[in-house]
Formats: structure tokens, sequence, C-alpha cells
């Protein structure tokens, strides 16, 4: 598919490179992203890259749409294989019945047993392909085929904080207490919406990340150290 | 005590908002900010400050406050509603007039009656710390403002500036004109392949009502459903404050200034920036048509609106400040 401009409005447009999710796609976006940020096209004031397409936010009384695209259009014949880092993140993750309320629903509609929808889930490697929904929202992928299920019909209108959640081929993470119609299988002490850190979200885009498999004490320990302020989340650079 | 004002009644909804949040929406966070930033434009200038200083936006109702320094200098803008004060001397300020009101005034500002939000500013601002570089408030994640929350009863919203010198009011004259019955100018697209032509033609004459389901999110609209080419989800892209998306039902959302970064549904048109104030000041029940401009259109009507913002700023009128005291 050919990159698309498509107009939104007098202070936005999008650079759409196609229209589905797709590591390569996606690969692209975030490279592309990089590249807007570091040419520091006047007037673009912030972009967002999503699963398959970046979102260039501009200040319609500095620039024109004309001028953007034009800049952006120059940006995309230059653009190269830049190899893109990633940070590889290993998050503990609590799936007891405690921490994971549609766990046996889960198992149940798709005719596992609990411990292998466990194994499943915290046996990938999964790819940040955006942040969005609410802050610090990570939308990751891929799951594995055997956990796809449609989101809930009933959706709640309070999600805790730090819940994993599935749903449509991906999982996600609850940053901040808030409706959610998402299956929650898990849940981590991690904070990843603080205000006290910079930047507040703790993934990003392009970010990959593994989920460690925690005993209830276990969580009970880190989120106190959390809470402390004395907790290293591991983090490493990796080539995705 | 640090000069502020205390909420005696919040009114449904009263935030503080100013300055958007800019750089945080690759991580989820919205921009907030004004609903109608014209309106605060002016009110700030109406007591000398600049145009984005934090102030008071208040949704359909008004709150009640008193005063909890020794002089403060406010303006009401963005609705036809007064500042009522209650004090040894009650009078009611008109929107668009400064005031300077003494300690322990109380005032009131009631029903917006034809505007669905408008601002309260005071002169030097109110002394709020900026969360992620903006002081506005965003109450689903509690970020900015007091709290990261609307205002209650009994909250004290300080004040940047000790106390106003009994110098010369400002006046818009003549008052703003909401432009409740303008069309409302978009552009189509980014998603507008996702509907029939027929679809099409329904966004663009058909007569909308705001439902009574707007807020800072989103203003839902009520009237002819706008028919989709094929499905009604799409992957999630980027969203802006102004797309209009189309879910399911065929009703049309306005996205406003709290929008989600991102969303699942395909967005048929843009309302240009110019006129994203003139919806925001739209209360449920009011009717709403569009009209589809070019991109560039679009441009110059935000020119010529930030060049008309300066010329009433230019010409406010000056008049002798009533209370010495």
């Amino acid at each position: 598919m050919n990159v698309r401009f498509l107009c939104c409005g007098d202070s936005a447009l999008v650079v759409e490179f196609g229209a589905h999710i797709d590591r390569g796609l996606n690969d692209r976006v975030l490279r592309f992203n990089n590249a807007v940020r570091a040419a520091r096209i006047p007037g673009i004031v912030e972009t967002v890259p999503t699963f398959r397409s970046v979102m260039i936010h501009y200040d319609p009384l500095h620039t024109e749409s004309a001028a953007v695209q034009a800049a952006l259009e120059r940006l995309l014949d230059s653009e190269g294989s830049v190899p893109r880092s990633a940070r590889l993140w290993r998050i503990p993750v609590c799936y007891t019945p405690a921490h994971a309320p549609d766990l046996e629903e889960v198992a149940r509609r798709t005719g596992l047993a609990p411990a292998q929808v466990v194994r499943l889930h915290s046996e990938r490697r999964y790819r940040v392909y955006m942040v969005g929904f609410s802050p610090g929202y990570p939308y990751m992928g891929d799951l594995a085929q055997r956990l796809t299920l449609p989101r809930r019909t009933d959706p709640r209108l309070r999600v805790p904080r730090g819940s994993i959640a599935i749903a449509a081929g991906m999982t996600a993470i609850y940053p901040v207490e808030s409706p959610g119609g998402w299956h929650l299988i898990g849940a981590t002490p991690l904070r990843l919406f603080d205000l006290a850190r910079s930047p507040p979200a703790l993934l990003a885009a392009g970010d990959e990340v593994l989920f460690e498999p925690i005993e209830a004490g276990t969580f009970e320990e880190i989120r106190a150290a959390v809470a402390a302020g004395d907790y290293r989340v591991s983090c490493e650079t990796v080539t995705p | 005590m640090k000069p502020a004002l205390k909420i005696v009644s919040p009114g449904p909804h009263t935030t503080v908002q100013g300055k958007p949040r800019i750089g945080y929406r690759d991580i989820g966070v919205p921009a907030s900010g004004p609903l109608d930033r014209v309106s605060l434009h002016l009110a700030n200038a109406l007591v000398g400050n600049t145009p984005d200083a934090p102030a008071l936006e208040f949704l359909l109702q008004g709150p009640v406050c008193e005063v909890v320094a020794p002089a403060v200098r406010l303006a009401l803008l963005g609705c036809a509603a007064h500042i009522e004060v209650r004090s040894h001397r009650p009078r009611a300020i008109p929107a668009g007039r400064s005031v300077r009101l003494l300690q322990g005034d109380v005032f009131r500002i009631g029903s917006l009656i034809d505007s669905a939000c408008a601002y309260l500013a005071v002169e030097g601002g109110f002394d709020i710390a900026p969360v992620l570089a903006s002081p506005s408030t965003y109450v689903r994640a509690g970020l900015g403002g007091l709290h990261g929350r609307r205002l209650e009863k009994g909250d004290i919203v300080p004040i940047a500036r000790a106390t106003v010198e009994a110098c010369d009011e400002r006046e818009l004259v003549p008052p703003p004109d909401p432009r409740h019955d303008a069309r409302i100018r978009v552009v189509l697209g980014p998603q507008t392949d996702h509907f029939t032509d027929e679809g099409v033609r329904t966004l663009l004459s058909a007569v909308y009502t705001v439902s009574p389901q707007a807020d800072r999110m989103g203003f839902r609209l009520d009237g002819p459903a706008i028919q989709h080419a094929h499905d009604y989800n799409i992957v999630s892209d980027g969203v802006v404050s102004g797309s209009i998306q189309v879910p399911g039902t065929g009703r049309p959302i306005v996205l406003m200034v709290d929008n989600q970064t991102t969303g699942g549904y395909p967005k048929i048109a843009t309302v240009i920036s110019a006129d994203l104030p003139l919806v925001g000041r739209r209360r449920p029940g009011r009717s709403l048509r569009f009209t589809a401009v070019s991109v560039r259109e679009a441009e110059q009507a935000r020119r010529a609106q930030e060049a008309e913002i300066k010329t009433q700023i230019d010409r406010l009128r000056r008049f002798p400040c009533e209370n010495r005291g």
C-alpha cells in the first residue's frame, strides 16, 4: 500500500502507511515518527505514532498544511533503512485468581486450562504497537491465536490500575483506573503511568515486553518497593 | 492567607483551564484546555492577562464564590449571564466587563443561559502548578488544575496576585457575537472514503442537535444517521479535537478538547479550529449544521479569527473603576 496523506482539518494530518496491524508496517511508522521528530520541521508541535499511521499535529498559526506535507514528503523520499533499537522490559505479573477476575472465563471460552492461558500469555515477547485510549495505555501484540477473544459485551466501569488485559488479539495494561472492556487475566504491581517519572509513561510505542509470572507474595513485596521508590524495572536495549 | 477564590458552590462542572497540554499525546494524554479558546482569550484580556492564563471554566451553570483577598479583578465571558455580587451593594456585572471586588464579597454566576460553557478570569491568573507543562485539568486521569478534579464546595483556588489596584476597568464593545446559528465549517476527511456519498450529503445537509451527552471529551449529536460504506471499525489511528467520528449508530460525535488521542471509528470530517469554540458553546438542544470548506479556507478562517481577537482587544473600552474602597 502506498503512503497516503490524510487531512485532519487545519491543525493535523495523518501519514498513513497501511490499514492493518503488522510488525513491518508498524516498524515503518516508528522509523518515520523518529525521522519527523529529528527533522524539527517548523510548526509541528507533536506526533502520535499508531499501529499504521503517524498523526502530525501542527500549529496553524505558524505553518500550513501544504508546507507540512511538502516537508514530510521530502522526509519520506529520504526514508532509509535506519536500524531501530528498542527497549525490552520485563514486567512482573501475578496471575492468581485475586488479581485475575476473568482468567476462569477466558479459560472456559478458549477451551484451555487457566495454567495454559497463563503460559500462552507469558511465553511471548510482545511489541508495543502504540499508546492510546488513556494515559500510558500500551496496545501490545501479537497475542497467541488461541487467546483471541472479542471484547467483553459488558464493559466494566472501573478496571483497577495495573490490570493485565486481553482482547481482539492484543494485550494491554491499565495504567490508571478507568472503564474498560477487555478481559482481566492478571495484574502488575508496577506503575505504568507515574507523574514522578519523566516521561510519566513507562512504555512507549516500539518497546518490547516480556511478562514474568510472580506469586501473590512477590506482588505485594514489589508493590511496597514501588511505593517506596526503590524498585528498578528490568530494561535493556535490544534490536527488535 | 494566600489570595484566593473560595468555592461556595461549584456548579455542575467547574475546572481550571488554561494553556493546553501539548507534547504528551503520544503517551495517550489529551491536550485539554478550554472548550472555547476564544472566550478564554478575551476573558483574560479583560483583566490584563496573557491569552491562556489559568481561569475557571464552567459548563451549563456557574459557581458561587467568595473573595478571599484584599481585592481581585474578575471578568466573565462566553455567555449571557452576569456576575451577581452579593455584598453591602448588590449589583450585576454583565459578561464582557471587568470588575474589582473586595474581601468577603460573594458572587454568583447562575445559568449560562444561552451558552454551554463560560470563563471567569482573574487578574494575575489562578496560581496553579503546571502538571506536564500545563495547568489545565484533565479529570479522567486526575491531571492538572486543583487536585486534578472538578472544583468542590469549600475549595480554595489560589490567585497569583496578592491584590489589585483600583485602576480602570475594561469592557468589550460591542460584546462578542456567540454565533449560535452559524454553520460549523468542516474539512472532509480523513476517512470520508468509509462513508457513502449519501452519508457525506447527510452530514452536510442535515440539522443536528447537541445531545445531553455532551462533555469535554465529545459532543454526541442527535439527528439523521450517517451511512457507512462498509465496516464501521477501523484499525485505531490518531484523532484530533474537532474530529467527527461516526460509530455504528451512525450518529456523529464531535471530539472535543479532552478527546482520547487515538480511536477506532472512522472520521468523516474535522471541524476547523476557528469553529471548534462555536461547537463548545452550544448547549444540549441547540442545533448544528455543517458546511465543507478547503484546508486553505480553514487556515484563512483561523488567521482571520486571531486578527479579529486582536482588534477586539485593541478596542477594549476603558472606564473608571467603580470600587475604590
